[in-house]
């Protein structure tokens, strides 16, 4: 196969894109039936007569995919249909129990909104906002696996096996209008794109959306225009992008294949393409040059959606405060810079310092300790920060801990090693290791007396007014205590034995 | 002469998976298109105007609270299985990957 | 014997619930193969619980009206554990892991099921002719058709077989076997009875009723099955009106009753038509009204019927494909595709393929607007129709059907024929309204009952019992009995 270099696809052509995505509802239940949704479930045993499709069975629509599917709208800055209506998209299967799968098809529930997205852009940042055609509500299928054959896939399997668990349960497909105009961008876009989604409906709260448990799937619709023209290329669909990194590379390899094809005088096929994960490559799957007929009809069994004004605006009152909205009041609260919050961002941080502040930490502390020593612990591991073993919690107390007086940050950084190191809560490593701060006076002018007579020549310096000095002593002093001492309470207690003013 | 082709009638036989027999092509065509023809009836009162009905009742919004109900036991979604393997159904290989 | 009557009967200890319920198996042995009304006999669950109502009845438990009485089942509503068919090859001997609410109902009502009644394959047909099963003939002559698609129900409670029954209407499959056998068949307002675990034929027209001998027996099957079910999203949440105060009202004095001009029309029996008008002028003998009306779009309604019905049919049944249930015609060489298309030809009969195909066509791109799209208008129209009718009158009256039962074999092969017998049930169906049919007596040319229509709008179906509950109480009188009592011995 052909690529054409990235560089040279964007003098000839310019990208137009078109995501689909499906994501996975987080509802107790299936979207018809009141099936669990439950992942795991032994084969064939989430099941009822409903969602198995058997003779004479009826749907019954779940209310809480409706108000998901609401939210998702709203959060997308979609109109919300009036009124809207299920339609039957008719097809044989065998993953299909009724041979139709109940979704939507000119009536859908949401429809014409938008998404902004920020885009890295070099040293920068491009905002692109990204419109939203629709978002429909849909039923899944069943799970095929494939016997027989060598690989598991369709082709050369023997017969196929069939699991209806995760046959009904509730999807939400969210398709975007299309993206023109993106340039070299283009895979960065649509990377952008999938992330941003994917942040905001796991902040609604109404689904896992993980890519890599299939609850967010991803296709991608590339086509090219020749740079001087206007009218739309062929584009093809590309399935099993299975992470953020897939969406980029389906789309560049999209890119630079269609354009090698196009420069060679050789068309485009309209197609299904299949990606493949361990070269980023896409291959033909089916062909879709016949425009598929799928008969669609308004569903006779279930009655039409119609949410008044008043649930949705209870809905759109019921809805958190986006990504976006949260880092700005953040950062206002936090009196933090753009940049300070670029780096909490990226580190991972937002919410766990967001937690700590909450349970009564100052803010410049709590991005130290986090964004410190538990990230660099976390870049060690080469895992996430909030994978890292230890709590918001937890490092509340340790700060506490160091306001008070009780540990001082070198201490304080070895309490989180043992924390994350499971040996315990932040009070059991202090009694156990004897880290706590010596406070105890008598115990320090001890330790200060020895000093003193172990180094007449400092104080006489310090005597003859060379403060500095008093350093050595204060050292001596903090090694004689194995660093348990507050250095600025050893310096006074020095200074008011000698009798001397500190300034 | 039949107003569907042999051509159409095959291809909606594929689209409903019904292998039909050249007979029943045969008597199907004619029969068909008495039956299209009166229901070309239709076209003669309909207009822009009115507002397609696929409901008796005017009711909207029934809907089902999100709460766990009974589900069978894989030994009943399995008993009427014509081919079954490992608690799953068993079907024929599949050429077509949808 | 009626269902009042058993009942009645079982509860004074006249005679027990096993009493009754053998009677009718012993009645079944002696005359069903004259009939083929039973496709599945079940005699076991049957005799249970016959005998858990004696039981009840020893212990003092309190029974409701229908307690002990038999009752004959299409087989398209799903019993558990025993054959569902729906006439069809393509589910001989499939058994559902689970009951239809109706089925349910009835046996929360203490009624004992006798077994499963034959049908046209799938519900279609007028005649039961297209049951893979062999037809069901009528017990008025054994030549003839009981009518379709509910033709072993209409059978069975013509023929003694079981004081009731209960089938589904989709374009008329209760009302016009209960004209041409001389029985009492409701179809319902539109979502008036679940139609959870009934066989899907046209979603939005399928509405399941009772089959009785009186008025009266079918008012109180239909106050048993009717309400709200929360499985069934287009089933009413509103309170079941008082079928049974009805149907023992018997005063019409004042109402006003419409005749729909576009009823009428060439193809009518004139004994049919005879036996009709005498019974309009016992109405009006009981103090109705009696107006003509004009439903211009109804001379659509066939046109349109035949759209709707076989494109959601074609959508219902796809799901009959080998792949979970019923037959699967597999050489052990073919795709599933092949599989699916081998099933298919093989377990369905020609009118069901013929339906499918149409409905698969009218629902093509291309097609969608002019045909299904279309027909959805006429419904609109035909809806309105309606409505306007009932603001000037209460309810209205037709002959059920234009004929009396043909000969079996007779229409087979001319489908357009066997619609056209439709045209006065099938606007019911689209509207959503309440129809049922009541004997009126035999028409002169072949001695075959007719029935007369009486259509009320929606969620009024009391109103069809009290009209129905009058015409028959005058009627009966005039015959010193059932028309039914007239009927050949079997």
């Amino acid at each position: 196969m052909n690529l054409f270099e990235f560089e040279n696809v964007i003098t000839d052509f310019k990208p137009v894109l078109g995501l689909e995505v499906h994501v996975e509802l987080n509802t107790k239940t299936k979207v018809f039936c009141s099936c669990p949704t439950n992942f795991g479930a032994s084969p064939n045993t989430n099941v009822c007569p409903t969602c198995l499709g058997l003779p004479g069975s009826l749907p019954v629509l779940n209310e809480k995919a409706i108000e998901s599917i609401i939210k998702i709208g709203l959060a997308l800055n979609c109109q919300i249909a009036p009124w809207s209506r299920m339609a039957r998209k008719n097809y044989f299967y065998p993953d299909m129990p009724k041979d139709y799968q109940i979704s939507q098809y000119d009536e859908p529930i949401c429809f014409d909104g938008f998404l902004d997205v920020l885009v890295p852009n070099g040293d920068d940042s491009s905002k692109i906002r990204i419109g939203i055609e629709r978002v429909h509500l849909e039923e899944d299928t069943g799970k095929l696996t494939h016997a027989g054959g060598f690989t598991g896939r369709i082709h050369g399997a023997d017969y196929s096996l069939v699991d209806y668990n995760r046959a009904g349960i509730p999807l939400v497909e969210i398709v975007t209008k299309i993206i023109p105009d993106t340039g070299e961008l283009a895979p960065e876009v649509a990377k952008a794109y999938v992330a941003t989604l994917r942040d905001l409906i796991r902040n609604l709260g109404v689904s896992d959306v993980r890519m890599e448990e299939g609850s967010l799937r991803c296709d991608v619709n590339v086509s090219l225009m020749p740079i001087e023209s206007n009218q739309l290329g062929t584009r093809t669909e590309t399935k099993n992008v299975n992470s953020l990194r897939s969406v980029e590379r389906a789309v560049r390899f999209e890119m630079q294949r269609q354009a090698a094809l196009l420069k060679a005088g050789e068309r485009v096929k309209q197609e299904t393409r299949h990606f493949h994960e361990n070269d980023g490559s896409t291959s033909p799957g089916r062909s879709k040059e016949q425009a598929e007929e799928y008969r669609y009809f308004p569903e006779p069994d279930l009655l039409p959606i119609a949410p008044d004004s008043k649930w949705i605006e209870q809905l759109r009152s019921e809805l958190p405060e986006t990504p976006t909205a949260k880092r700005e009041r953040l950062k206002q609260a936090w009196q933090i810079t753009d940049f300070e919050m670029l780096a909490v961002v990226n580190a991972g941080a937002l919410d766990l310092i967001e937690a700590t502040v909450e349970l009564g930490t100052d803010p410049s502390a709590a991005r130290k300790w986090w964004l410190g020593k538990i990230t660099r612990i976390a870049n060690e591991r080469g895992v996430e920060l909030e994978q890292i073993d230890i709590t918001p919690a937890q490092v509340a107390e340790i700060d506490q801990l160091v306001a008070t007086g009780a540990l001082n940050d070198k201490l304080a950084r070895q309490v989180i090693s043992s924390v994350i190191a499971g040996e315990g809560s932040p009070g059991e490593i202090v009694q156990k290791q004897g880290l706590a701060v010596v406070s105890d006076d008598s115990a320090l002018l001890d330790a200060i007396k020895e000093a003193i007579v172990a180094m007449p020549e400092v104080v006489s310096k310090i005597q003859d007014g060379k403060l500095q000095a008093s350093g050595a002593l204060i050292g001596a002093v903090m090694k004689a205590t194995g660093g348990k001492a507050d250095a600025a309470k050893v310096r006074k207690l020095l200074f008011d034995y000698l009798g001397v003013s500190q300034d | 002469m039949s107003k569907l082709s042999r051509d159409e009638l095959r291809s909606i036989a594929d689209l409903a998976r019904i292998a039909l027999t050249e007979a029943e092509l045969d008597q199907f065509s004619s029969q068909l298109d008495v039956i299209l023809d009166s229901v070309a009836k239709v076209q003669e009162i309909v207009n822009d105007e009115i507002k397609p009905m696929s409901h008796a009742l005017d009711i909207n919004n029934v809907f089902r609270a999100d709460v766990v109900g009974n589900s069978l036991s894989a030994t009943d979604a399995l008993a009427a299985a014509p081919a079954s393997e490992d608690d799953r159904f068993r079907v024929p290989r599949i050429l077509e990957e949808e | 014997m009626t269902a009042v009557d058993l009942a009645a009967g079982i509860k004074k200890k006249e005679f027990s619930a096993v009493d009754v319920a053998k009677a009718h198996f012993d009645q079944i042995a002696a005359v069903d193969k004259k009939l083929n009304a039973f496709l599945f006999i079940d005699e076991d669950g049957a005799m249970a619980q016959a005998a858990n109502v004696d039981k009840k009845l020893a212990s003092g438990e309190f029974l409701g009206p229908l307690a002990g009485v038999p009752v004959a089942v299409k087989d398209i509503f799903t019993q558990k554990d025993i054959p569902t068919t729906c006439g069809s090859r393509i589910l001989e001997n499939w058994r559902p892991p689970y009951d239809s609410t109706v089925v349910s109902r009835m046996k929360n009502a203490d009624m004992v099921l006798l077994g499963k009644v034959n049908m046209d394959e799938f519900a279609m047909g007028s005649s039961t002719e297209t049951s893979a099963y062999g037809p069901t003939t009528n017990p008025w002559d054994t030549s003839r058709i009981p009518g379709g698609s509910s033709g072993g129900s209409s059978a069975a409670v013509a023929g003694f077989l079981a004081p009731l029954a209960v089938g589904t209407d989709t374009g008329g499959s209760i009302r016009q076997p209960a004209a041409v056998t001389g029985t009492v068949g409701v179809k319902p307002t539109y979502g008036g009875i679940s139609r959870y675990g009934i066989v899907a034929l046209a979603s939005s027209l399928d509405q399941a009723g009772p089959f009785a001998r009186t008025v009266l027996d079918a008012a109180l099957l239909h106050q048993a099955i009717a309400g709200y079910d929360p499985l069934d999203s287009t089933s009413i949440n509103q309170p079941i009106p008082d079928f049974v105060a009805a149907a023992k009202h018997k005063d019409i004095a004042g109402m006003k009753l419409g005749i729909v001009k576009e009823f009428a029309g060439e193809g009518y029996q004139a004994g049919v038509l005879n036996r009709f008008n005498e019974a309009v002028a016992i109405l009006r003998n009981l103090g109705a009204e009696i107006v003509e009306l004009s439903c211009p779009s109804f001379t659509y309604a066939l046109a349109a019927y035949y759209l709707i019905q076989p494109s959601e049919c074609s959508s219902n049944l796809a799901r009959f494909d080998g792949m979970r249930y019923g037959l699967r015609v597999d050489d052990g060489d073919s795709s599933v595709e092949q599989v699916m298309a081998a099933t298919r030809a093989a377990g369905f009969g020609p009118e069901v393929k013929r339906r499918i195909i149409i409905g698969t066509y009218a629902l093509s791109s291309g097609y969608y607007d002019a045909y299904y799209g279309s027909a959805q208008k006429v419904r609109r129209l035909i809806a309105d129709d309606f409505n306007a009718a009932f603001s000037q009158v209460d309810a209205l009256i037709s002959p059920t059907s234009p004929i009396t039962a043909f000969k079996i074999g007779e229409k087979l092969n001319d489908p357009m024929a066997m619609y056209l017998n439709d045209i006065c049930t099938i606007p019911v169906n689209l509207a959503g309204v309440g129809g049922m049919s009541v004997p009126i007596g035999l028409a002169d040319e072949d001695n075959l009952p007719a029935g007369m229509q009486i259509m009320a709008p929606v969620m009024c179906d009391d109103r069809m019992y009290r009209v129905a509950g009058a015409l028959e109480s005058a009627l009966v009188s005039s015959w010193g009995g059932l028309l039914l009592d007239k009927a050949p011995r079997l």
